[in-house]
């Protein structure tokens, strides 16, 4: 039953409107052959053979994938191990501690973050030599840090949704614990993993403020060139790439609706 | 594995040293994400702290130390002029407080154009209702750099707004919009709608249809119901999305500064400008313990309120 007649279906589609107006102008003007991004100057993939030619927006867009796939791939490895220890290991000397540093990243703003993280790999440079420089590794260290919380809260969640009787039975018929975590629990938790995994992956690519501090010389993220892009007015070549990236994300989201969806039927039909 | 770890000398003498340490099976398990986070986020703050009490110098990097030899005796030169300077200048305390503004206000207009959506979202019908999750799921996969500069299209002088209402004949010349603290609110309320919607969503799509039919039963008149059962009833969900918006409002750069005119000083802001156009790695560090004690904190005292207040129900 629908309440409200139609105020709250009006209301909705002028929020969708809100939340999709901007987006679509961006693709549009992608595909504008003037230079000016606002004005309409004819049909033209123009901009499209101009992002192809643009050594320096690629470059970085290949510095971010390669940040971003580490960062994540890390980052789940890491805050699994995180949540797995904070679900099932009851107390420990120092779980006050861990539970604090595992949700501080969470709600701390980026800039203190990336400026924290600078200063420690200056200092740690001036100490013990390392890391030599700033660039990708630094990069990776930073977003590993700030992504395992979210990957921990993912995680956390599923785990504590889990059944923990199925652990408890492998450990009754004798198998150890490690055996219990790589037979029982990862399976179980699997669709949490990959949900972190992209999650962290996203996060890691669209960082700006984090990767402006920590980062060196010749290694600026994708983030960063159309910041510096964006700053000097606008650009139909970070349209283009708007367009790329909004087409990309689509493909990907219509892809996991329509898995969700598949599961669902085939749970509903068992 | 045993056998191997066993036989591979190097391995064997890691595997005793960390045994003596205390850190086997369970402890070692442990130690990994433990000592990351030690190492990686929490004694940077430290650094920091050190950071801020130093003077600036023209060096790499640009701070006297904070321990010196001098001959025989230690000196420690702990330099809390930074913070006495932060306190005099009245820039960091309106930047501060405009934060704190910009951020409320945002997550107040987040929250009244979210909840129609997600109450809209939690009542439709199941294929509608996935797809329109999934509408508001995807604006938060894309870039946030690319939303924001999709608005400054939108409000420049020769923007689409303003060609659009000029060809229509309803103004002569162009609005100022971009550069003002309205693009600004506009920015963060569109960037931290989603996170504003999903918790709502979540929490209304369990409500039960059989609380507001009893509500409609006893002559409770739409508006009532909704006030007396479905508002209270969503607390969780409101308070929740509050706090996603809010939050990472506070401490925003990337809006003020391409929405934002000049003076837009937010407080996330001021520690950029102070790092990278100023230089002044004391300063800026100050800027960070400071936004620590007087956001963070408060920040993490009000989550952990929130976390008792939902495991009490």
């Amino acid at each position: 039953m629908m309440r409200g007649g139609w105020t709250l279906p009006v209301l909705c589609v002028l929020g969708f409107v809100f939340l999709y107006a901007p987006i679509l102008s961006l693709v549009i003007f992608s595909f504008n052959a003037s230079q000016l991004v606002t004005v309409w100057g004819g049909f033209s993939t123009r901009w499209y053979g101009e992002l192809m030619r643009d050594t320096q927006i690629l470059g970085a867009a290949w510095i971010s994938l390669q940040v971003a796939f580490f960062s994540a791939t890390i980052a789940v490895a890491l805050g699994t191990l995180a949540a797995f220890v904070l679900m099932r290991f009851g107390r420990f000397r120092t779980r006050a501690l861990l539970t604090g540093m595992v949700t501080a990243p969470l709600v701390m703003p980026e800039v203190i973050t990336g400026l924290s993280l600078l200063l420690l790999f200056v200092s740690m440079e001036q100490l013990i030599g390392w890391p030599a420089g700033r660039g990708m590794t630094t990069v990776t260290i930073a977003h590993v840090t700030f992504c395992m919380a979210f990957v921990a809260v993912v995680v956390q969640s599923r785990l504590a949704g889990m059944d923990n009787s199925l652990e408890e039975a492998a450990m009754d018929l004798g198998a150890r614990p490690v055996r219990v975590f790589f037979d029982i629990t990862l399976p179980v938790i699997a669709p949490a993993l990959v949900a972190g995994w992209l999650l962290a992956f996203t996060l890691s690519l669209d960082d700006l403020v984090i990767a402006s501090f920590v980062t060196g010389p010749g290694a600026s993220t994708l983030p960063m060139v159309i910041f510096s892009k964006v700053r000097l007015g606008v650009s139909p070549v970070v349209n283009a790439l708007a367009t790329l990236i909004i087409l990309a994300v689509a493909i990907g989201v219509a892809i996991a609706t329509w898995h969700i969806h598949r599961r669902m039927k085939e749970a509903r039909k068992d | 594995m045993a056998t191997l770890i066993e036989r591979v000398p190097p391995m064997r003498w890691t595997a005793g040293l960390l045994r003596r340490l205390g850190l086997h099976g369970r402890g070692l398990v442990i130690a990994v994400p433990f000592l990351w986070l030690l190492v990686f986020f929490l004694v940077p703050f430290l650094v920091v702290g050190k950071i801020s009490v130093s003077e600036a110098l023209i060096a790499r990097p640009p701070y006297a130390p904070l321990l010196e030899w001098d001959g025989w005796r230690l000196n420690i030169i702990v330099n809390i002029e930074n913070f006495r300077y932060l306190w005099t200048d009245s820039l960091y305390i309106n930047a501060y407080f405009f934060s704190i503004q910009v951020a409320f206000v945002s997550a107040v207009i987040a929250l009244l154009i979210g909840y129609p959506m997600a109450y809209f979202i939690a009542r439709s019908p199941e294929p509608r209702r996935t797809f329109l999750l999934m509408m508001v799921i995807l604006p938060f996969w894309t870039s946030f750099l690319l939303r924001v500069y999709a608005w400054q299209g939108f409000l420049r002088s020769n923007g689409v707004i303003n060609n659009t209402l000029i060809s229509m004949g309803i103004i002569d010349t162009p609005i100022q919009m971009l550069q003002t603290n309205f693009a600004v609110y506009l920015g963060i309320v569109y960037t931290y709608l989603p996170f504003m919607i999903l918790p709502l969503y979540a929490n209304l799509v369990k409500l039960e249809e059989s609380l507001l039919e009893a509500s409609a039963d006893l002559g409770g008149r739409p508006m009532a119901t909704f006030f007396y059962v479905t508002l209270p009833l969503s607390l969780p969900g409101i308070i929740g999305g509050f706090m996603l918006v809010f939050i990472p409002a506070i401490g925003e750069f990337v809006i003020p500064e391409l929405l934002g005119g000049p003076d837009t000083l937010m407080i996330g802001r001021v520690l950029w400008n102070e790092f990278f156009s100023n230089r002044d790695w004391p300063v800026a560090s100050a800027v960070a313990i400071a936004m620590l004690v007087a956001v963070v904190v408060p920040i993490m005292i009000l989550r952990s309120l929130q976390a008792r207040l939902t495991e009490e129900k």
